[in-house]
């Protein structure tokens, strides 16, 4: 088992090496990056939006029930469903969201391409695989998740706004007060650290997951669940790394 | 020309070619032939790059597959066309894409220039005027010729075909073999065709090499496959009882 891990480990190391080469054709992997842009991007906007509406309500709920009766001034329901947000869920939860969903449509691609002989007949062709199938996909989680971890913040912050403002719970000069205390630019460098680290990861391990499958559609499918399985536990992993470093 | 020369190669414990040495003439249409599992499409994968022989060397005229670096292997597949059983479109693009892809890929070419050489191409196998179809709205036999037109978009100097004649029926394969046939003549390419249809044999084999169990049993040409003696040979050719019985009753 350890040696397997051991062989993974080299293999995917080198296999990163054959991703950063020069394209064969400038173009076609621009346009094909921004595909994917388009497909991360756009294509994972509604399940992002729905998530962190509900998460940013349910925190701000969870809040007043946990300060209710304490002397904790009201406004900091704002100041800590900021942070938090910020901080932590926005950046973790999208990115084990999009490692769900993106990740396990990326190694599904690949390994579909492998099992059909599409990578075959790029190989022969003379196409760097690795490179042309890989790399956009990368560039365009790089440049598009960090967007999406942005939009999660502003719309968990709205979210909790949502659901603790109309229903009584804080007054609205509350909330917004809170919003503007003790604001800390560096937080939202924390944010697109999570987001660029977290983006890689789910990228590269889903990938390499496909990209490597060999079999049938068992294992095409058991591809998928490691690629997601893999990748979220990657991603707490260098969350509590990065959570780490970037605070001692 | 290509030359395979003491060709060994394993999977784990398993030997699978053993000791093949063999050269696919040049201008000729080269067949690769044997019962399932004696080793022709490992040997076919090792001739194209696609696996590392355990030993041996693939020698391209005097360029040797086996140890050439990534970007010398990547220029000779250049020149490199391929049929693979499956025919390996890429199903979400359209006919013209697929075949425009190599072009896209390596040439500079204008988009005009590309679709008047993917209309040449169609034209080429009797396709003209399905570019904007997808793979899956056309049959079987189209699609292997979709798979020779896109193979040989960027004028090949080997061509590579895996079962080409499988899952078709013999009037559709008798045209594919026709096809494969007369792109070798007409662009004096090396064809390397690995099959097991004995009508492709009979038809088009200019130079044979026949595996069994991973050795060379039996090389020739069509014209020999007859008059030979070599058991393995008959064995192959007349497991057929339908041709049996066909030689019998002509007798």
């Amino acid at each position: 088992m350890n040696l397997r891990l051991f062989h993974h480990f080299g293999s995917f190391i080198l296999w990163l090496g054959q991703i950063f080469r020069k394209p064969e054709s400038h173009v076609m992997y621009y346009r094909e990056t921004i595909r994917q842009m388009y497909d991360i991007g756009i294509g994972s906007f509604p399940i992002v939006f729905l998530i962190s509406i509900f998460i940013g309500a349910v925190t701000a709920v969870q809040f007043y029930y946990q300060m209710e009766g304490t002397l904790i001034p009201p406004y900091y329901i704002g100041y800590i469903v900021r942070d938090m947000e910020l901080i932590e869920l926005a950046p973790t939860i999208t990115c084990l969201v999009l490692a769900g969903k993106v990740g396990s449509n990326m190694a599904a691609e690949l390994g579909g391409m492998r099992q059909k002989e599409h990578i075959d007949a790029m190989e022969i062709m003379g196409v760097n695989t690795s490179a042309y199938l890989v790399l956009p996909k990368l560039i365009a989680a790089l440049l598009m998740v960090p967007v999406l971890v942005c939009a999660a913040a502003l719309i968990g912050i709205l979210g909790s706004y949502l659901s603790s403002v109309p229903a009584g719970l804080f007054t609205s000069a509350d909330f917004i007060k809170g919003i503007r205390s003790f604001f800390i630019p560096y937080n939202v460098f924390m944010m697109f650290v999570k987001a660029i680290v977290f983006a890689f990861i789910l990228t590269c391990v889903s990938c390499y997951q496909g990209y490597f499958v060999k079999g049938g559609s068992i294992e095409l499918g058991e591809a998928s669940t490691r690629a997601v399985v893999y990748s979220n536990i990657l991603i707490l992993l260098a969350d509590y790394v990065i959570a780490l470093v970037l605070t001692a | 020309m290509i030359k395979a020369e003491n060709i060994y190669k394993s999977f784990g414990d398993q030997e699978v070619l053993k000791g093949i040495t063999f050269t696919f003439e040049a201008g000729k249409t080269n067949l690769v032939i044997g019962k399932s599992g004696s080793g022709k499409t490992v040997l076919l994968k090792i001739l194209v790059g696609l696996f590392k022989p355990t030993s041996g060397s693939v020698w391209y005229d005097d360029v040797d597959l086996v140890t050439a670096d990534k970007d010398s292997l990547r220029k000779l597949r250049m020149q490199v066309g391929m049929l693979f059983q499956g025919n390996a479109l890429f199903d979400s693009m359209t006919i013209e894409e697929n075949i425009r892809f190599p072009l896209d890929m390596f040439t500079t070419r204008t988009l005009k220039e590309k679709t008047d050489r993917v209309n040449y191409c169609l034209e080429r196998v009797s396709l003209a005027g399905i570019n904007k179809k997808y793979p899956s709205e056309i049959s079987g036999g189209m699609q292997k010729r979709v798979g020779i037109a896109r193979a040989i978009v960027l004028n090949p100097k080997y061509l590579f075909c895996d079962e080409p004649n499988s899952g078709l029926d013999p009037q559709t394969s008798i045209t594919i073999d026709e096809l494969i046939q007369d792109i070798t003549r007409d662009n004096n390419i090396t064809t390397v065709i690995n099959t097991h249809d004995m009508n492709s044999v009979m038809e088009i084999g200019e130079n044979i090499c026949l595996l069994d169990k991973g050795l060379l049993a039996w090389e020739g040409s069509k014209d020999e496959v007859l008059q030979d003696q070599n058991e393995t040979l008959h064995e192959f050719i007349f497991a057929s009882p339908f041709l049996q019985k066909l030689i019998e009753s002509s007798k």
